[in-house]
């Protein structure tokens, strides 16, 4: 079996405004079929054991899906590897003698709570403000009554695969959620079911967007390429289009 | 013998019957009562934003940073409904018996027939809200099947569904939280109920981020804390699944039904270390393409493509001609651990066996394939660095799901007056076998369509009572007794890590009281656990303090309730001396090795009640009635 040794920095915070900074560990005869998260449990382990805190960092589902673990590895959001979330990062990507560095999201309306734990309920915030369709239950037609084209279904259905991890707030240098906003504004915007909302939808969702101390977008496309599902920048132009709509009427 | 309050009548008009004599509540009243919700999975989430937007004030938590977050999120394949948009005969009746026979005849007629009933429903719901399901070239929306059925009635969004559904729910959830109808608590892990008068009038709830203990006051409270499938420490559950909801309830008087049935998942990524935290499910719906086989060569080391197709075996088609590769889960499991075991496996442990798409790649080409599960190929290549287009994927069984839960009766109502419980939690819709894709149908139907209106029969009742205060005495005891515990952890200072524990105790459960069950075993592996229960008390090592982010003080937490559900667990499989469904006791299968029932002696749903810490649980029935189908052996020759 493969193993590797690897020599790690992790940014160390007791609260949110104490003072933060990176500790290293070396970490020895590492199995490189581990996930990074994995080499996070082996490491707390012995921490606990050595009667020091264990490292604190979010993480639930560990199969890419439910957007909780959030970390820069090596200064890139959810580390090197595309498309892929730190959960599902295995330590075959990485070489013997390496040295990693892991920090939280680094972002203004994310503030650090712990460790590698950020508060993201903006995010929540932002959804609440009009990322919805308003139908009570029970009020629904029946499935079939409103025919979706299959390539208008599969472009809702790319834009709603966003897991809200907040990888791409992380590596914009603005810290734009742009990406996330507008993922979910082009989701609704697409279907015929979100229409009746959708001057109001985009009008409050890019507001509370602001409120919350988000950046601006200078359009890097940085956001695109660090996005664990691969959201694309096109919904951007798909939000504004809609905005500048909402706006003029 | 428990009664389930079913109503009288013919099995199809029992629930539209009842349904119009539920005592309603009037606007006026439902905005004067309080309903807690803990979780905000699909039944959480549904039932969180049907009842605020019912008028109903709503107080809703979980443990995640986001109600986005929970664990429905990461169902894969699909979600049932007896729509017959394939035109291929399926019907609210066909959707029922399947549930039914693939639960192995364990489950409650009435209960299951509501289920099917209000599956359609569902779907329109979802499409309203903006789910983006499958679609055909013509708009309409496209189905697959799935394990143990002959129809085609799985809704789907790629491999993603369960994301999809619960995005869909956590936006109605959100809309809600934005009309201030629901008061949103994330990061708030309930710890106990407060009973008042016998009666669950509120909760008491820990701040994971200040670590403060919250009192809560309430007119019902609800449970949507989903499965204990992470009692056995790996499962293909995510990593903050637990118990702890529902065993404080049946600490508090709520019964536990069925706890040794857990579903153990026949397509999943084999175990590669012992660091290993949980286990990847690759969808069931990758069977409808899939073809599973091992070596007819015993310890054969030669890699798939080496051996040639007259030595391969197909063992489901070869034993269940008429399902083949789509048997129910419970079955897929036990033939693969049977070969496994047989010494026939794949791979350097022999732990797996194949499932191999290359016929399918050669039929429909792979651009087709790609379609269908891209996404599930990515995340095994992701995982396992090979590459599934080329060669066939190694998988082996692991624990998904649970369909034990609390005891509840047909309102969806545990044994402890005003508390109710939904989805996965409770033990009602899938017997002793759950079937694919129906999952989030029950979340889904328990939380939009069944609790907002069956939670009526107790809240009518409620009407005339002063609003519920947390400052009765009930909570600040609770409270107390809450903080006594916790000290007790933080205070223990021994030598074992909770992860240490709960790997000890995953081992006993899945050695024991996994696929396949005996009586010797389980008398070891009781033994076994109260002595582990015994460790984990006195030497436990919780590091850090209460009144911050500790996410050991958690785990410890949970895992103590896994200990004492997995004694629960092992008592329960002893009991029910047959075979059904996930419950596979040596004793007790056909000269064939297949799962053999004994309707006279166990036709009934156990429920397990607490008698105090230091007293045995007393073991309590429900005896099933069947009206409408007869059990027999289940086939799928």
């Amino acid at each position: 079996m493969n193993t590797i040794n690897i020599t790690l920095k992790v940014w160390r915070q007791r609260a949110t405004g104490s003072k933060g900074a990176f500790e290293t560990y070396e970490m020895e005869n590492i199995n490189s079929h581990m996930s990074f998260l994995e080499l996070l449990d082996v490491l707390n382990e012995r921490l606990i054991k050595d009667d020091k805190d264990p490292i604190a960092f979010e993480h639930d589902c560990r199969e890419g899906i439910c957007g909780s673990c959030a970390m820069s590895i090596n200064g890139e959001a959810h580390g090197p590897v595309k498309a892929t979330t730190a959960c599902q990062l295995h330590m075959f990507n990485f070489k013997d003698g390496d040295t990693i560095t892991a920090e939280p999201w680094r972002a203004e309306s994310f503030p650090i709570l712990k460790d590698l734990v950020t508060d993201r309920s903006s995010f929540d915030r932002i959804i609440q403000a009009g990322g919805y369709i308003s139908v009570n239950t029970g009020s629904a037609p029946d499935g079939n009554a409103i025919p979706i084209a299959q390539d208008i279904a599969q472009h809702a259905f790319d834009a709603a695969a966003c897991i809200g991890c907040g990888a791409c707030v992380s590596t914009c240098k603005n810290s734009s959620a742009n990406l996330f906003v507008s993922a979910k504004i082009a989701q609704f915007s697409s279907l015929p079911q979100g229409e009746p909302e959708q001057r109001k939808r985009v009008l409050k969702m890019v507001h509370q967007m602001d409120e919350e101390g988000f950046g601006h977008c200078t359009n890097t496309g940085a956001c695109e390429a660090t996005c664990p599902k691969e959201i694309s920048t096109g919904y951007i132009e798909e939000m504004n289009r809609e905005y500048i709509k909402a706006s003029l009427k | 013998m428990l009664d389930a309050k079913i109503p009288d009548g013919l099995l199809s008009e029992k629930w539209s019957n009842y349904k119009s004599k539920i005592p309603l509540v009037s606007p006026a009243n439902k905005q004067k009562q309080t309903v807690i919700i803990i979780g905000t999975g699909l039944a959480g989430a549904s039932a969180a934003s049907s009842m605020a937007e019912m008028g109903y004030n709503v107080k809703s938590f979980c443990f995640q940073d986001s109600p986005r977050r929970a664990h429905s999120i990461a169902a894969q394949g699909g979600i049932n409904a007896a729509k017959n948009y394939q035109n291929d005969g399926d019907s609210v009746y066909r959707l029922f018996y399947d549930t039914i026979k693939g639960g192995d005849y364990r489950s409650r007629e009435a209960n299951v027939y509501r289920l099917a009933e209000v599956s359609g429903n569902i779907i329109d719901q979802c499409v309203a809200q903006g789910v983006p399901f499958a679609r055909e070239y013509g708009g309409t929306l496209d189905n697959r099947s799935f394990g143990g059925v002959q129809v085609s009635r799985t809704f789907y969004a790629k491999g993603q569904t369960g994301q999809q559904l619960l995005l869909g729910a956590y936006s109605a959830l959100s809309r809600q939280i934005e009309k201030g109808k629901v008061q949103m608590f994330t990061k708030h892990e309930m710890v106990d109920i407060v009973l008042v008068d016998g009666h669950a009038k509120g909760i008491i709830a820990r701040n994971l981020i200040t670590g403060e203990l919250e009192k809560h006051a309430s007119n019902a409270v609800v449970l949507a804390t989903g499965g204990y499938g992470n009692v056995y420490y790996l499962s293909t559950n995510a990593m903050g699944s637990n118990a702890t909801a529902a065993w404080k309830a049946y600490k508090k008087g709520a019964m536990f039904s069925n706890p040794c049935f857990a579903q153990i998942h026949p397509t999943c990524i084999p175990v590669s270390g012992d660091y290993q935290s949980k286990l990847t499910l690759m969808s069931e719906s990758l069977r409808n393409d899939g073809r599973i086989w091992v070596s007819k060569k015993k310890g054969d080391a030669r890699t798939p493509d080496e051996i040639p197709e007259s030595e391969r075996d197909y063992y489901l088609e070869r034993r269940y001609p008429a399902f083949g590769n789509l048997v129910p889960r419970d079955i897929a499991s036990r033939a693969a651990k049977e070969r496994c075991d047989a010494g026939y496996g794949a791979g350097s442990t022999g732990q797996s066996v194949y499932l191999d798409f290359a016929d399918a790649i050669d039929q429909q080409g792979k651009d087709v394939v790609r379609t269908k599960y891209g996404n599930l190929f990515e995340m095994y290549n992701k995982i396992t660095g090979e590459d599934p287009y080329n060669n066939p994927m190694r998988i082996y069984p692991a624990v998904h799901y649970t369909m034990g839960g609390l005891w509840v009766d047909y309102n969806l109502m545990t044994t402890v007056p005003g508390l109710f419980a939904i989805g996965e939690c409770n033990f009602s819709d899938h017997g002793a076998n759950r079937l694919g894709a129906s999952a989030l149908m029950q979340g889904l139907a328990d939380g939009y369509f069944v609790l907002p209106y069956t939670i009526g029969t107790y809240l009518s009742n409620q009407i005339n009572d002063e609003p519920m205060s947390s400052s009765d005495p009930a909570f600040e005891k609770t409270k107390q007794s809450v903080k006594t515990s916790i000290d007790k952890l933080l205070n223990n200072k021994g030598n074992k890590s909770v992860e240490s524990l709960h790997k000890s105790l995953g081992e006993i459960m899945w050695n024991n009281c996994g696929m396949s069950r005996n009586k010797e075993n389980l008398k070891t592996a009781l033994d076994d656990v109260g002595a582990l229960k015994n460790t984990f008390w006195s030497d436990v090592k919780v590091p850090g303090r209460e009144n911050e982010i500790n996410l050991e003080l958690e785990k410890a937490g949970r895992v103590a309730d896994f200990i004492e559900l997995g004694e629960l667990m092992i008592r329960d499989a002893l009991v029910r001396e047959e075979s059904c469904g996930a419950h596979f006791r040596e004793e007790h299968q056909t000269n064939e090795g297949e799962a053999l029932r004994d309707d006279e002696n166990f036709n009934f749903v156990s429920a397990w009640e607490s008698q105090g810490d230091l007293k045995e649980p007393k073991l309590q029935k429900e005896k099933l009635e069947f009206e409408t189908v007869t059990p027999t052996q289940r086939s799928y020759k």
